[in-house]
């Protein structure tokens, strides 16, 4: 069960890997997502997006960027090693329709969970507009695989080292203000990413779906853990969730949420590097 | 007083053993002193997840059967929810005939070593038994619970639990959902009858309340791991990371994998919250959330991955098991103070009183006639307090009961930094969302017949995703029903 089949570096720190999970594999809809566990003893449960799926080899494919002590061990793992526990697939798929004009951005490891959704977008017939952001051009992933199904691919690196030098938001902007305006944004990235895409759309009132990676323990709504305030409601992303109307997160709620297990020093200091990044956004 | 240790407990019990003159009349039989249940000190108790309960030794055994008057009416087993015969095994006890008191519960309960600690028994058997009434306190009426965990703690700590006996294969294949104790009972059951079974568990591992949610030092887990590991000895196959709804569809067992009938005991899976201000602030936990956290993934382990948020002020809010295990729980966890807040009297509370007395020698602070109006937050968002409002209680109602009533402007506030709601759950609505036909009530609890078949042929359910939550000895009860008509359709048709 639960098999290593692939293990490739897409760049630093950033896995991909196809496991074997058959049923996973046949049931999974774009926007779904697994819990992963290591160890069965001692290890915590994390959530990963199912960043694609093979019926016929019975595999998922996860990409995985290693953070924290459960992706690090992860990505130590080689093929032929098995993962203990995989749960899924999570969540609730995404609503895949033909809306017209559909943009799609990503940022940073992002990409992986938007790839899948974005491949179904395109075959329900949309125009397809692909904005991807990363730090620097080593850290950017799935280009190829992003380039084959857009009508229109816009990269932004905050470096400037590869495509246009600067934030997604300005692209998105862009694309929201001159015509014909987009029917539906989907925003995928790091919470401050997709506050700040949510913010540059709602002027234009262009939907802006998100996708949230909340903290975690059983996924499946037993616990709360994963809850956030959507609106004047309180919503568990992996049932309810992972996508919400961007417009109607409450992602400064979700950012200290998700700063909840780290020391407190730590959480002072990342909310004075929020405010930071939040200074120089538009 | 002092604590007395289970030492000192043990000999005394061996003294007054030795000075019962037989026969024993009614009269000296209400004479015995009723046996205390060793414990950890408290203070001690508070640093350790080990169990608190150490249990009788056969000398205490032995006493506290001897209490038992033998009642030709037996009141006791009106109040068992699976009417075991408890004049019955309290005979073998006083015979010192463990092997066959066991047997005697057995027939009627798969999980004594489980229902001797955590059934609510001054609710059920114990609280119509004639040597309580007669001493005017149901603490002192004959402690049925305690004499079952002492036989069944007997045998499995002897070696002496037997693989239940296996009919020869029918071919039938019978699906479970959920792992608790109502999916215990049903997999049990159904599996004697020959045919093969499957339980499909969402978590890592089964057990389900008993694991992830009653702690450790209540339930130790190698009790619940021993009954899995007896199911996987009669055959049963048992599939963790397998969520029903998801991973495969309800109906899909049925229509598409060839199982014969299925069993639906995913419990009340879906934390209720207060629904006040600063609800969604970082501190703020469900029960759920904090007792997995705790036990399942092991959080008082310092291997464990998983996190616990480190609290020095922890206020509980309710008043049941689950309340009282969160506050006991948090204080282990390194809490330096915790505070259980509950909006009606102690008399109302529905935890055992049992871990009532646990918890408050054990420090717990307990606030009644209160209850949270909002939750108050630091400038970073994190739990900085929560207000409190008093009540007192009103007039009788219709029922006769009185009803907590808000004392107007009494708010006051409480210095907190973690706030764990405790106030019950609702059952999960992965599995009605996602199989359609599947009828529910208005709490969203499945809705069964008397013999526990839903409104779906061939599909059952029993346990919390019936009764709402409940208790594990009603979950085992509703799993005997539901398996005796699985049974009886598989031989039919
Ligand atoms: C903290 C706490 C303390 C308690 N203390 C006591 C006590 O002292 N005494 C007492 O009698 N009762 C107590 N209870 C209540 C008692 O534990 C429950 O009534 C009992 O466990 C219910 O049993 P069940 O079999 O219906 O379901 P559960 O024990 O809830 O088990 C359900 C299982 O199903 C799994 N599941 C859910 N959905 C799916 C799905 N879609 N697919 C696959 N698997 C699924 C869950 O992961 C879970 O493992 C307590 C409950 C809690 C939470
Ligand atoms: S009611 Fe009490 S005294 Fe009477 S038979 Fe039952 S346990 Fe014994
Ligand atoms: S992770 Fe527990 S409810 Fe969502």
């Amino acid at each position: 069960m639960n098999k290593i089949l692939h293990k490739k570096r897409l760049a630093t720190d950033v896995y991909q890997m196809r496991i074997a999970a058959p049923l996973i594999a046949s049931e999974r809809k774009a926007g779904q997502f697994v819990i992963v566990q290591i160890d069965s003893h001692f290890g915590e449960r994390i959530p990963l997006t199912i960043a694609d799926a093979d019926t016929k080899e019975g595999s998922i494919t996860l990409i995985f960027q290693a953070v924290g002590r459960t992706t690090h061990l992860l990505a130590e793992k080689s093929v032929g090693d098995t993962v203990a526990h995989v749960l899924g697939p999570l969540g609730t798929p995404t609503h895949i329709e033909k809306f017209g004009r559909v943009i799609c951005v990503g940022g940073g490891i992002g990409v992986a969970p938007l790839h899948p959704i974005a491949q179904a977008m395109k075959a329900a017939g949309n125009e397809l507009i692909i904005i991807m952001g990363a730090r620097s051009k080593e850290l950017l992933i799935l280009e190829e695989e992003m380039r084959k199904i857009a009508d229109e691919l816009v990269i932004c690196t905050d470096d400037g080292s590869y495509g246009r030098k600067g934030l997604v938001t300005e692209p998105l902007k862009d694309f929201c203000a001159s015509a014909p305006k987009p029917d539906l944004a989907v925003a995928i990235g790091p919470p401050v990413m997709m506050k700040f895409c949510a913010e540059t759309t709602r002027p234009f009132a262009v939907k802006t779906m998100v996708s949230l990676n909340t903290i975690m323990v059983d996924g499946t709504g037993m616990c709360g853990g994963c809850r956030v305030t959507v609106g004047e409601e309180t919503k568990f992303v992996c049932v309810d969730g992972p996508e919400f109307d961007g417009h109607l997160v409450d992602f400064d709620n979700m950012i200290t949420r998700l700063q909840a297990f780290k020391p407190k020093e730590d959480a002072e200091h990342h909310r004075c590097h929020l405010e930071e990044i939040a200074e120089k956004s538009p | 007083m002092s604590h007395p240790t289970a030492e000192q407990l043990y000999t005394l019990a061996e003294q007054q053993l030795a000075a019962l003159t037989t026969p024993l009349k009614p009269k000296d039989r209400m004479a015995i002193p009723a046996q205390e249940m060793p414990a950890q000190d408290p203070t001690l108790r508070r640093e350790n997840m080990q169990e608190v309960a150490l249990g009788y030794s056969e000398a205490q055994a032995k006493l506290e059967a001897e209490r038992c008057l033998q009642c030709p009416t037996k009141p006791c087993i009106k109040g068992c929810p699976v009417g075991i015969d408890i004049p019955g095994f309290i005979q073998k006890i006083t015979e010192g005939n463990f092997a066959d008191a066991i047997g005697i519960i057995r027939e009627n309960s798969l999980l004594p070593a489980v229902c001797g600690r955590v059934c609510p028994q001054e609710t059920q058997c114990q609280a119509p038994c004639t040597v309580g009434k007669a001493l005017k306190s149901v603490d002192k009426a004959v402690a049925i619970g305690r004499l079952e965990r002492f036989v069944a703690d007997w045998e499995r700590e002897n070696g002496l639990i037997k693989t239940p006996h296996v009919k020869p294969d029918t071919g039938k294949k019978v699906a479970i959902v959920g792992s608790g104790p109502a999916s215990i009972t049903v997999a049990a059951d159904v599996r004697r009858e020959g045919h093969s079974v499957t339980v499909f568990e969402a978590f890592h591992r089964p057990g389900g309340v008993l694991l992830y949610g009653i702690p450790e030092f209540r339930l130790p887990k190698a009790i619940v791991d021993r009954e899995i590991e007896e199911l996987r000895a009669m055959g049963v196959e048992v599939i963790t990371d397998f969520v029903i709804g998801r991973t495969r569809r309800l109906t899909d067992l049925l229509k598409k994998d060839g199982y014969d009938a299925l069993f639906v005991g995913t419990g009340a899976g879906l934390p209720k919250f207060m629904n006040i201000e600063g609800e969604n602030l970082v501190g703020v936990f469900s029960a759920n959330e904090y007792l997995t956290r705790a036990n399942l993934m092991k959080g008082y382990d310092n291997r464990a991955a998983t996190p616990i948020f480190p609290s020095r002020k922890v206020a509980v809010l309710g008043g049941g098991n689950v309340a009282m295990d969160a506050a006991r729980c948090a204080l282990r966890l390194g809490a330096e103070e915790v505070h259980l807040i509950y909006r009606r009297t102690e008399a109302e509370m529905p935890a055992r009183v049992e871990e009532i007395a646990h918890a408050k020698e054990e420090g717990i602070q307990f606030h009644l006639l209160q209850n949270p109006t909002r939750i108050l937050a630091d400038e970073r968002g994190w739990v900085s307090g929560m207000e409190l409002l008093q009540y007192e209680l009103g007039e009788p109602d219709d029922s006769g009961r009185r009803r907590p009533v808000p004392v107007k402007g009494s708010e006051c506030e409480m210095d907190v930094d973690t706030v764990i709601v405790a106030i019950g759950n609702d059952s999960n609505p992965l599995i009605r969302q996602t199989t359609p036909g599947l009828e529910t009530s208005k709490w969203g609890t499945l809705v069964v017949d008397e013999t526990g078949k839903t409104s779906i042929d061939r599909v059952f359910a029993g346990g919390d995703i019936v009764l709402g939550a409940a208790t594990v000895i009603l979950a085992m009860g509703e799993g005997r029903r539901a398996a005796k008509a699985i049974n009886e359709l598989l031989a039919r048709s």
